[in-house]
Order: C-alpha cells, then sequence, then structure tokens
C-alpha cells in the first residue's frame, strides 16, 4: 500500500463542547443565578430565567471497563436524561430536570455501588496518578493506594461533615502529578540511585541525566573502561530526577522508597492565597495491598482538623491560625531536623518575630 | 481462552465500599488475554514493590507525540503484557458527553484496544489504556472519525481542562468552553509535534475558586474575576442574616474577608468597600444567593505554575492583572498572549525547563519586556527589599510609568 491511501488524521484538536451538554445547561450557559446543595452529593442550580437542574455526583473507580462506563451510561438514560459529566477527581455527574428524578437515581447509583457525595465540605475522590498499572517511574501503586483509602474515608466522601472541602492527592515518584492538596501522600525516596553501570553506556544520554540533577550530583566516569555515571552520595537528595532519562539509575527499591504525607496545600484564592503544602510525616512503609499505615495517619490528621477547625477553614488555613506547634502536639507526630526547610527560600519559612504560642 | 494469574494481593482491593478497578480488570480479563497478564503483572508488582515498564517511541501518522507507550520488562512471564500502550484522547471541555458518544468510544476501544479506558488523567485526557503496536493507529483512526483528537505529550502543548464554570456555576465570569477551544485549537501543531523546550500547560478557571488547580499546575491559567462591585441583593442579605442569626454571618463572612472589607449593618444589610476587596470569592462562596461577581467580567493571566522538578514547586504570577474575554477579538489577544510567551520561552529556555523555572533564572521583569508586557504593581506582593540592584536608567522608567498613568487617564 502506497503512502497515499493511508487515512489522513482530521488535526480537529478539541472538540466543541456544545452537542455533548445537558440541553439545560446549554441553554442557560452564562446565566445562572445561584445554587444550593439539598442533600450530601446533589446540587441544586437556579438560572435567572427560573430554569433549574440538579446535579447528582457520584464516586468512581476512574480505571474503567468499558462494561463499567456502559452500566453508568445505562443509568444515566434510565434515570437521568442522557448526559453525563467528569470531575477532575474523576467523579461523574449526572444531570435532571426535576426534583423527583434525584431519589431515584440516588438510589440506583448506590444500588449499583457508586457512592454518591464529593460535594461541599466533604472529601472527595483523591486526585489519581498512574502507579504500577501504567507508569515507567512508580516506586508504589496509585489505583490501589487510593481504593484503600476511599474505603477508610467512604463516610466522609458521603456526608459533608468536614470544616471545609478537603482534597487528597497521592503521588507515586517525586515527580508528584498527583498535585498539591489539603493532604497530599507522596513518594518519598530514602537511598541515593544505585547505578547499574554494566547499562548506562547503551540507554543513557549522559549529559542530559547530568543537567536534571537539581543538585549537580552527577558525574560523568569510567567502571571497567565503560563510560557511566556517578553519585556523589553526600549531596544527593534522593529525588528520583535521573529515573526517567537514565532507568539504570535504581531509585525505586521496594524497602527504602517510603511514602511521605504532606498537608495545607490550597490552590482557591477564598480567603487566604493559595499555599503549598508542607511536609508532616515520612517514613511510612510502602504496604500494598491496603498501605493501612498510611491511612491511619491520614485519618487522624483529619479527625484532629474535624475537632478542631473553625468552619470554612480549609487543612492549611487552620494550621496558619494554631499554629505548627499545636499542629504536632495535636496529632502526636514527632517534629524532627527534616522538617526544616533547606530549599530556595528556606530561610523565608523560618520564624524571625517572638510570636509563639505558649 | 481467558488467561488466569493468582491475585492474591489485588483480591483484597475487592472488598470494601468504594467501587473497585480490580473487579473491572477481571471482568476484561475473561476477554482479554492482554488485561490477563496485565492483571499478573501488577500482582508481580504488588508482591515485589516494584513497576515493570519501560517506555519507547510510538506515535500516529503524521503526529509526533500523543500515544505513550509500555512495554514489560517481564514479557517472558506475561507474554500478552508485552506491550500495554495508552492513547491520550482530549475530550470536550468541561468534560460533557452524551451517552450516545460515550458508547462509541467504548466500542472502538472494545474492538481495536484493551477496554480499559481512565476517566480522566490528571492533565485531563480520556486515556485509553492498553493497545498494541499494531492496534493503535486503527483505535486512533476510528476515534478521530468519532471527532476527538489526540493530546499532548513529550515537550510539547499539553491537554488543557476548563472548569464547568458558564455551563453550570454561577460564579463564572467568562466562556471557559470558549477560551478553552479557542485558545488550544490554536496551538494544535505544538500539540502534536513536540519542539519546546519542555511541556507547557493551559488551564481556565472560570473565578478565583479555581476549581482547576490552575495556578499551581498550568504554565499560563487564565483564572475568571471582574473589575466592578460585588453584586448584592440587601433583601437575600436580610435573609441570610435572620436564618443564621448575626453570629454566624460575623464568624463566617465579615471577618473571614482578607482585607475586612465587609460591614453588617444594623438592619442586617452589608456595605462592601470594593476598592480594598481581592475577589476572593469568600463572601460570594458563602452567601450565594445574596452575593456574586460583579458585571465588569474578565480575567486574570498568571505565567509560570508547576510541579516540583527541578527547582521546586512554583505558582503562576500575575502577567495581567486584567483582561476582557467577551467578543472574538479578546479571545484573538489571549491566543496571541499565549503566542508570544511560547514562543519566547521557545528561544530563551532551556532544554527542560518549563516556563516558570525560565523566569526565575532570568527576572520576571526580562520575562515582561521580553513579551512586551509593561510591569504593574498587582504582579507582586511587594517591591524589592535587596539593595543589590543597578538603577543607573531610573529616569527613563519612571518616565514610561508616568506616561502610562497619563495614557490611562486620558
Ligand atoms: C457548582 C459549581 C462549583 C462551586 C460553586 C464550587 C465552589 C468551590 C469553592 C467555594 C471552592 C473553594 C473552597 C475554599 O477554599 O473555600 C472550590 C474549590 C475547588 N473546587 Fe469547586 N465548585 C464548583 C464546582 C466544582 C467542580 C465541578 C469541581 C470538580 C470536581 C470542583 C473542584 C474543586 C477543586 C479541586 C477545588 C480546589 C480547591 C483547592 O485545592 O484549594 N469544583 N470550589
Ligand atoms: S507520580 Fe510519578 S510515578 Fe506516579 S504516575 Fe506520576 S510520573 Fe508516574
Ligand atoms: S536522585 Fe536526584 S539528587 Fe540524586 S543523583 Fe539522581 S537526580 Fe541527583
Ligand atoms: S472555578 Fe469558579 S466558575 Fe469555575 S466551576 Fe469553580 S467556582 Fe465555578
Ligand atoms: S470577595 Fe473576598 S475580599 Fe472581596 S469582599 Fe468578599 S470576602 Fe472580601
Amino acid at each position: 500500500m502506497s503512502e497515499q491511501q493511508f487515512r489522513q488524521a482530521i488535526e480537529s484538536g478539541v472538540p466543541d463542547a456544545f452537542p455533548y451538554m445537558h440541553p439545560l445547561m446549554a441553554k442557560n450557559y452564562g446565566q445562572w443565578d445561584w445554587h444550593d446543595r439539598p442533600r450530601p452529593g446533589v446540587l441544586h442550580h437556579v438560572a435567572k430565567n427560573g430554569d433549574e437542574i440538579w446535579t447528582v455526583r457520584a464516586g468512581t473507580q476512574r480505571q474503567m471497563d468499558t462494561g463499567t462506563i456502559r452500566k453508568l451510561c445505562a443509568i444515566a438514560d434510565e434515570y437521568a436524561e442522557g448526559h453525563v459529566r467528569f470531575t477532575i477527581r474523576s467523579n461523574i455527574e449526572f444531570m435532571v430536570s426535576s426534583a423527583a428524578q434525584v431519589d431515584p437515581l440516588v438510589a440506583k447509583l448506590e444500588q449499583e455501588g457508586f457512592p454518591v457525595g464529593g460535594t461541599g465540605n466533604s472529601v472527595s475522590m483523591i486526585s489519581h496518578t498512574q502507579g504500577f498499572l501504567h507508569c515507567d517511574i512508580p516506586a508504589t501503586d496509585a489505583s490501589g493506594v487510593v481504593k484503600s483509602l476511599m474505603d477508610e474515608l467512604y463516610d466522609e466522601f458521603v456526608n459533608e461533615r468536614m470544616p471545609n472541602r478537603v482534597r487528597i492527592s497521592t503521588s507515586c515518584c517525586q515527580i508528584n502529578c498527583g498535585g498539591q492538596a489539603d493532604i497530599s501522600v507522596n513518594v518519598q525516596h530514602t537511598k541515593p540511585p544505585k547505578i547499574r553501570h554494566d547499562l548506562v553506556a547503551g540507554v543513557c544520554e549522559r549529559p542530559a541525566v547530568v543537567a536534571r540533577c537539581p543538585v549537580a550530583a552527577i558525574r560523568p566516569a569510567l567502571v571497567n573502561g565503560q563510560p557511566t555515571l556517578e553519585v556523589d552520595e553526600r549531596k544527593c537528595i534522593c529525588c528520583g530526577a535521573c529515573f526517567p532519562p537514565c532507568p539504570p539509575m535504581q531509585i525505586n527499591d521496594p524497602e527504602h522508597s517510603k511514602l511521605a504525607i504532606w498537608i495545607g496545600g490550597k490552590n482557591s484564592n477564598a480567603r487566604s492565597r493559595p499555599s503549598f503544602q508542607k511536609l508532616v510525616a515520612a517514613g511510612l512503609p510502602n504496604n500494598p495491598p491496603r498501605w493501612p499505615e498510611v491511612s491511619a495517619l491520614v485519618k487522624k490528621i483529619l479527625r484532629v482538623y474535624q475537632e478542631d477547625a473553625r468552619d470554612w477553614e480549609r487543612l492549611g488555613e487552620w494550621v496558619e491560625r494554631i499554629g505548627w506547634p499545636r499542629f504536632f502536639e495535636l496529632t502526636g507526630l514527632p517534629f524532627t531536623r527534616f522538617h526544616v526547610d533547606t530549599w530556595t527560600g528556606a530561610r523565608y519559612t523560618f520564624n524571625h518575630s517572638t510570636h509563639i504560642r505558649f | 481462552m481467558a488467561k488466569k494469574h493468582e491475585t492474591p494481593n489485588l483480591d483484597q482491593l475487592e472488598s470494601g465500599p468504594w467501587p473497585s478497578f480490580v473487579t473491572g480488570l477481571k471482568r476484561l480479563a475473561e476477554r482479554s488475554d492482554m488485561i490477563g497478564d496485565v492483571l499478573g503483572q501488577l500482582e508481580h508488582s504488588y508482591q515485589t514493590r516494584k513497576g515493570y515498564w519501560k517506555g519507547g517511541t510510538l506515535t500516529v501518522r503524521g503526529y509526533g507525540g500523543g500515544v505513550i507507550p509500555r512495554f514489560s520488562e517481564v514479557a517472558d512471564q506475561f507474554p500478552d503484557a508485552a506491550e500495554f500502550h495508552t492513547l491520550r484522547i482530549m475530550p470536550a471541555p468541561g468534560m460533557h458527553y452524551n451517552t450516545d458518544i460515550l458508547r462509541k468510544l467504548c466500542d472502538v476501544w472494545d474492538e481495536h484496544g484493551s477496554g480499559l479506558l481512565a476517566l480522566h488523567g490528571q492533565s485531563g485526557d480520556m486515556m485509553f489504556q492498553g493497545a498494541r503496536s499494531e492496534q493503535v493507529q486503527p483505535a486512533f483512526d476510528a476515534i478521530n472519525e468519532l471527532g476527538f483528537d489526540l493530546g499532548g505529550a513529550g515537550p510539547s502543548v499539553r491537554t488543557s481542562m476548563s472548569c464547568v464554570g458558564s455551563a453550570r456555576c454561577e460564579h463564572s465570569c467568562y466562556s471557559e468552553a470558549n477560551a478553552h477551544r479557542k485558545v488550544m485549537n490554536s496551538f494544535v501543531d505544538d500539540l502534536h509535534r513536540p519542539s519546546l523546550p519542555y511541556k507547557f500547560k493551559f488551564k481556565f478557571s472560570g473565578c478565583p475558586n479555581d476549581c482547576m488547580n490552575s495556578i499551581q499546575r498550568a504554565d499560563m491559567a487564565v483564572i475568571g474575576t471582574w473589575r466592578d462591585d460585588i453584586q448584592v441583593k440587601q433583601d437575600e442579605v436580610r435573609k441570610f442574616v435572620q436564618e443564621r442569626g448575626r453570629h454566624e454571618v460575623i464568624d463566617n463572612v465579615i471577618t473571614r474577608c482578607p482585607t475586612r472589607c465587609i460591614t453588617l449593618k444594623d438592619d442586617d444589610t452589608i456595605e462592601i468597600d470594593n476598592r480594598n476587596c481581592v475577589r476572593c470569592m469568600h463572601c460570594i462562596n458563602v452567601m450565594t444567593k445574596a452575593l456574586s461577581p460583579g458585571q465588569d467580567r474578565g480575567a486574570t493571566i498568571l505565567v509560570g505554575g508547576k510541579r516540583t522538578l527541578k527547582i521546586g514547586d512554583l505558582f503562576g504570577t500575575v502577567i495581567v492583572p486584567f483582561m476582557k474575554l467577551d467578543t472574538e477579538e479578546d479571545l484573538d489577544r489571549l491566543v496571541a498572549l499565549g503566542e508570544s510567551i511560547i514562543d519566547f520561552w521557545a528561544e530563551n529556555g532551556l532544554e527542560h525547563e518549563r516556563c516558570g523555572e525560565m523566569i526565575d533564572r532570568i527576572g520576571l521583569a526580562n520575562f515582561l519586556e521580553g513579551i512586551g508586557l509593561d510591569v504593574d504593581p498587582s504582579m507582586i506582593v511587594h517591591p524589592r527589599t535587596s539593595s543589590y540592584i543597578r538603577t543607573d536608567k531610573w529616569d527613563e522608567e519612571a518616565e514610561k510609568w508616568r506616561a502610562r498613568q497619563a495614557e490611562g487617564a486620558a
């Protein structure tokens, strides 16, 4: 077959959303007036012309077989009006044009095993990465960590009883594609890469790898007459940045790749400026299939936040008010030298005042 | 023909109230040998606590990216999982679907792939997971016929995301769906043929709640805002105060305003000092019925947000405090801004250097000069504190400011 006979790709880019939108959403596009939440998992929006729409939000497993998606489609056809949308956290939303349709839809979703919730001041679905299932650099799984955590946090997904919304993310390497969050469970390597010198020459572009290291710990070297790389282990911060461009720099380790917990990331501009998450605990074992040490700690932090924070305080805002010493006191977590920042701008994170709570 | 491995670890993930991805994978394994072996490999990962995929290069005809190749490192044990590639496909803005199109996408994937689909990836793609090399082109062709196109991967413009916004949210300050589509479809070449220093992400949030997390994740974040006064329905304010009580309103609205610009009056109405409102959204979030953003709406543009690698996490920085996004010409200006940023970065960024890292290296003022924008005090939290700076062109620079002020006043 000659080249010409091949089908040419249509570079159509991003498709138009309007043909797929629920007709009431398309009709009232930009004309919504206010909303409330009749119950957890349900939003009610009212347009300026009086049109109303109810949204039912349900959790999914994100990694779905087509059978599950077809089941969701069947629910949408029978109980909603044939339209769905997904949220940034892999929740599915069904839209209906009358209040009477809400309860049967909720009941059907619950019957089929899709929890209804994730709205308002709940713990929503966890931002999901790839993990063992599909990434080439993970130190742990993603889908399994998320499934385990969501099983434990189920009651907080289907209720709205947190002081404010809680966003959780997980990341299975230190590239952290899970993102910033109120609580973030991230891999933290604790040992420098073990280099498989016999493979470096064949697969790694050495200058690119040297350039990738954030602390300039990698230098070209010769081992057994072969060009390879070596790492200054006193400088190395075990970040794993050298592993994607050079897989022989093996950073993942079943024992020494640990999990760490960070809190207080917030991207919303509501009240306080957006903030980055801060390290609170490290050294948690990477313990499949259910990572019990991680969920125990996440639940403990949530419990203290729930008890001590005021209405509308995000997790980071709460700690900002009560101070970090009290956070460590209330959670019983150890405060260590590793909590004191050493990276660019570290000095701006020190206490330059006599503001201290006793 | 179903392929079965013992999966004692994964089996434990089938219990519990949250929907289980393992159950779906097992259902697929009954008809797909590939997924059977993928499950086997996954169980092997759980047992050894190591990953076993490696990358490679693969794409569709005419494009340079958009497919994530995965080859198994343990194919001798799991031969049908030897190739397990992903197609990243861009959904419509706001991730809206009707059931007809979702079913058609499932049909394609049952025919040409494993039947495993992630909705959605962190960058907003539908991820069609599990194609052998020879399946990639036919799968893409069929998806493309349905009106969908490959997303970004590699050093390229990446798939974008926009919030539900105008489609269902009263806080929306511009048409996210239109801006998203217009901007992205102006960069299809940079999306499909990776040739930039590194990835570049646009994200669109309709208001400062920033539901798309654009400020921490987007190289260019378009966040809706307004310039005039917050719209207040005083009768609804009064109702709210009477229902909830003054105590709650004072604790949850008045004292939570970051610039203390709301006053509760004796007659249970409020007064807002709009000149000092920083458009944080808090009071509007709490009193959804009584308060809404003003009518002179548009967006703030921030550049340079990203995650950890290599210099640490960065927030987006304001480079345009406000721009209107109502008309086609307004959107053209947004596209032109994106072009000038990407061009300047493509020219000056080092290999594997995100836009925000380049700005950190060369300085914000130099970057602004490079893309032809004037400095503005809304771009900073406070002026410099370090005296290590040459100011020998002070008069010239001061004159520029005065000229702009005069122009603005005219
Ligand atoms: C119905 C329209 C919506 C309204 C009125 C709304 C309201 C809000 C508010 C008030 C916040 C800020 C919370 C705070 O800090 O006080 C927020 C943040 C957020 N919302 Fe929404 N939201 C809407 C839709 C959505 C949707 C559809 C999603 C997707 C699941 C979403 C995801 C998020 C996320 C991820 C944040 C992040 C907050 C952070 O990390 O700081 N929102 N939203
Ligand atoms: S966090 Fe790291 S390991 Fe996990 S999916 Fe992202 S890049 Fe892969
Ligand atoms: S792990 Fe990070 S710090 Fe250590 S050598 Fe690799 S890139 Fe450098
Ligand atoms: S960013 Fe603002 S406009 Fe967009 S969905 Fe969130 S609250 Fe609504
Ligand atoms: S939007 Fe924020 S800054 Fe403005 S009045 Fe409301 S609470 Fe205050």
